[in-house]
């Protein structure tokens, strides 16, 4: 009988503790699917940052290493560069990781190409701690430290971390995609297929930045979730590709 | 126990540091005991550069030379801050280009070197520093060619050879000068 | 002596890492140690490895982190300020059982402090410097020769027991040149079957990690390495004792603190007083043993240190403070003279050895 449906290789055969309805399971799935598409497992170590995904280790079949909250890039630098040839390197990090404590390491990273892939999810809030305000939370948004909605005069605005990068020499690849239809996820996959691939053609730099939900720290039904990102996150945070070097060259 | 504590003082770009390190090459080489300690500090960049250099038969304690018993002294600061911090009986080397006064403790011995000029004159406006320590090597008795040869060939980068001659030069004209 | 060269201690250490078989280098630009980056900059390209300027000591530590993960050898250096900084990586590499070479070529604090020599970082270095019960092997080199031997003895022991070792030095012995040998014994070669360097399809998952959610295994874990730190303890304690076998007086110090201890000791040996010195050349484990035996043989101790009085404190702890313990010492980046060491002794000898 032909099999339709398996677990990637991958991913370990273990459950995972995201809440329900939480998109973290389809982009560890889709980040899975890829590293077996490439034939890199054996060869691939991820960074698991601190925050929801903080656990990716035990999940990811590859080598892992628990990098301090913020310092995955850097430690990917340190890992990438300690067998540039062999190591196949990725991060994975939320919004307070990447964007907020990390942000010099993130920025720096893409500054110097540095050959790694960054998967970020942007959820809009801090999730693990129990749904604070996170640096890419919308203008408004309640949460627990922003009790009256996000007031832009007194803590300033959300981050586009694409837009941002974009602006730098440095970076091969930057896109915003999201999960929360069956043909975004398609997109998504696309994407990050071509930040791995990028990395193993030595180009540098490939970020892809999910769009993601969280139902549980936003109050709301998985199904409503999906369909707030559409509504609310998107017109803030627009998918498209935000860089991409090679192509632009070979557009010349 | 015999041990020799040298303070060497000028000008941050006087070569004072390099004319240390030759200094310690050079007891390095007569298999010695030396240690070479530079100040470093907001100082190093424009103002005063100092570094002291001890050669000993035993194995030196601390580096940090507080009563030296040779002190060359390039410019008019380093004599008014160091003069009386030498040892009774000790060496001052003085570029009397640049210190036009005269030193006034009656318990050492002075050597005025108009290196600067001497330096100027001959072409090597860079090396009044290696004037006074060939003086400095004289007065100790401590003037060898092949000792000098070997230890320039050691402080001296090989892409720097053509500066060879020329250290050779000022080390001559610091031994000879009367 | 012919094979000997004449190199600042920051060269040193940078020449003596590369001699060890590191060949990954991180950090960030700070007086007094910046010689050891510029050294390896210059040196790593044209031997295969790779030396990177972080943007901060935060990534420097955290780039070592990721290559310790892999199981190579990987250094980084800085001084006082930028080693609190470092701090969060070095309690992470704790908790992960990753060894690495941590230089510390320390300078006046607290605060941005001053740029000039101090040994104020003891509690810091001895004490772990981050979060969370762990110790780190704490070299403290009085010599430039030490700087090198003890920088390719810190790998050995980073190694050897999965942790990491500091070069506690100061802006003396950084700046300092003195002859060297570089040579040195062939490294014992270390296993590392815990390292990620990607399973090849032929093992399970490596994972380097210090998060344990179960309280039990979190415990068991500190259990565990607190047993590797008693062997440690017990096994790899280092210190040099001079002049002891008759000393009525102690003098204690590491560092360039014994160098200038030295030649107090000298003078007032000359002057009929029984004084010798015990020196810490490791910090931690701390050498307890020869302490408490003197404590039984000489009337006081006196700490002669480049702080406020800071290894005074395990001298106290070491002697379960059997005779008295003074403190010579001068902060904020000055070197306390032979002269105030041998006022010290002087006073203790007249004292007969009470305060």
């Amino acid at each position: 009988m032909a099999v339709v449906f398996d677990k990637p290789h991958a991913l370990v055969d273990m459950p995972m503790h995201y809440c329900p309805g939480c998109t973290h399971g389809i982009i560890h799935r889709l980040v899975a699917e890829v590293i077996d598409e490439l034939g890199i497992e054996g060869r691939t170590i991820g960074i698991a940052p601190v925050g929801c995904s903080v656990m990716a280790y035990d999940y990811f079949a590859c080598d892992m290493i628990e990098a301090a909250h913020g310092r995955a890039p850097a430690v990917a630098t340190g890992v990438k560069r300690s067998d540039p040839d062999k190591h196949i390197v990725f991060t994975y990090q939320g919004d307070g990781d990447l964007a907020s404590i990390g942000m010099a390491e993130t920025v720096h990273a893409a500054a110097r190409n540095e050959n790694i892939t960054v998967i970020f999810v942007n959820n809009a809030i801090y999730g693990m701690t129990g749904g604070q305000m996170a640096p890419t939370s919308l203008p408004g948004q309640v949460t627990q430290t922003s009790p009256y909605g996000r007031d832009t005069k007194h803590c300033g605005f959300p981050i586009r971390v694409c837009e941002m990068l974009s602006e730098l020499e440095g970076p091969e690849y930057l896109e915003r995609v999201t999960v929360n239809s069956v043909a975004n996820i398609r997109k998504a996959k696309k994407a990050i297929k071509k930040a791995f691939q990028n990395q193993i053609d030595g180009k540098g730099f490939s970020l892809v930045e999910v769009v993601s939900s969280c139902p549980t720290n936003w109050g709301m039904t998985p199904q409503a979730a999906l369909k707030w990102i559409d509504d609310n996150m998107l017109p803030y945070y627009p998918l498209g590709v935000y860089k991409d070097r090679s192509a632009e060259e070979d557009a010349k | 126990m015999s041990q020799t504590q040298f303070l060497f003082s000028g000008f941050g770009g006087q070569g004072i540091l390099f004319a240390g390190k030759f200094l310690a090459y050079k007891g390095l080489m007569e298999e010695r005991q030396v240690s070479w300690l530079p100040s470093y500090g907001p100082e190093m960049r424009g103002g005063t550069a100092s570094c002291g250099v001890i050669l000993s038969d035993e194995p030196v304690g601390s580096p940090i030379v507080t009563r030296p018993d040779v002190l060359v002294a390039m410019n008019l600061p380093s004599l008014d801050k160091y003069e009386d911090a030498v040892a009774p009986g000790g060496i001052i080397f003085a570029d009397s280009t640049l210190i036009e006064r005269k030193v006034t403790r009656t318990d050492v011995t002075t050597y005025y070197i108009p290196a600067t000029k001497m330096a100027g004159e001959n072409g090597i406006p860079t090396l009044a520093n290696m004037i006074i320590v060939g003086k400095l090597l004289a007065v100790l008795d401590e003037y060898k060619e092949e000792g000098i040869a070997a230890t320039l060939g050691k402080v001296i980068s090989a892409r720097k050879a053509d500066m060879l001659d020329a250290n050779r030069k000022a080390l001559q004209l610091g031994a000879d000068f009367e | 002596m012919a094979d000997k060269v004449l190199m600042k201690g920051n060269e040193a250490i940078a020449e003596a890492a590369i001699c060890a078989g590191c060949r990954h280098y991180f950090g960030y630009p700070i007086t007094p140690q910046t010689e050891i980056a510029a050294y390896m900059a210059k040196k790593m390209p044209k031997i295969g490895g790779c030396f990177l300027q972080a943007e901060s000591e935060v990534a420097a530590i955290n780039m070592v982190y990721g290559v310790a993960a892999t199981g190579k050898r990987v250094m980084t250096s800085s001084s006082s300020p930028g080693i609190s900084l470092k701090a969060e990586g070095l309690s992470y590499m704790a908790g992960a059982d990753l060894p690495a070479l941590i230089v510390n070529v320390q300078r006046g604090g607290p605060g941005l402090g001053g740029i000039q020599p101090s040994q104020s970082d003891y509690f810091q270095a001895t004490r772990g410097g981050g979060h969370g019960d762990y110790r780190m092997l704490v070299l403290a080199p009085a010599s430039v020769q030490e700087m090198a031997s003890l920088t390719v003895k810190g790998f050995d022991l980073a190694d050897k027991y999965r942790m990491t070792a500091m070069i506690l030095a100061d802006g003396t012995m950084g700046q300092m040149m003195e002859p060297v040998s570089l040579d040195f014994p062939e490294a014992e070669k270390v296993e590392k079957p815990w390292a990620t360097t990607g399973t090849d399809m032929a093992r399970e998952h490596n994972i380097v990690n210090s998060l344990f959610l179960q309280p039990d295994e979190l415990e068991r874990v500190n259990f565990e390495r607190y047993e590797r730190y008693a062997y440690i303890e017990a096994n790899e304690t280092m210190y040099e004792e001079y002049l002891m076998e008759d000393a009525e007086i102690c003098v204690a110090a590491f560092g360039i603190a014994s160098r200038v201890a030295k030649n107090a000791i000298n003078e007032a040996r000359k002057q009929g007083i029984k004084v010798g010195m015990i020196r810490p050349i490791t910090l931690w484990p701390f050498p307890v043993a020869p302490f408490a035996a003197a404590a039984d043989k000489v009337k006081s101790f006196i700490s002669v240190e480049l702080s406020m009085g800071q290894m005074i404190e395990d001298i106290k702890l070491a002697t379960s403070c059997k005779k008295p313990v003074t403190l010579c010492n001068r902060a904020g980046g000055i070197i306390p003279s032979p002269e105030q060491v041998l006022e010290a002794i002087q006073k203790a000898a007249k004292n007969g050895g009470a305060e």
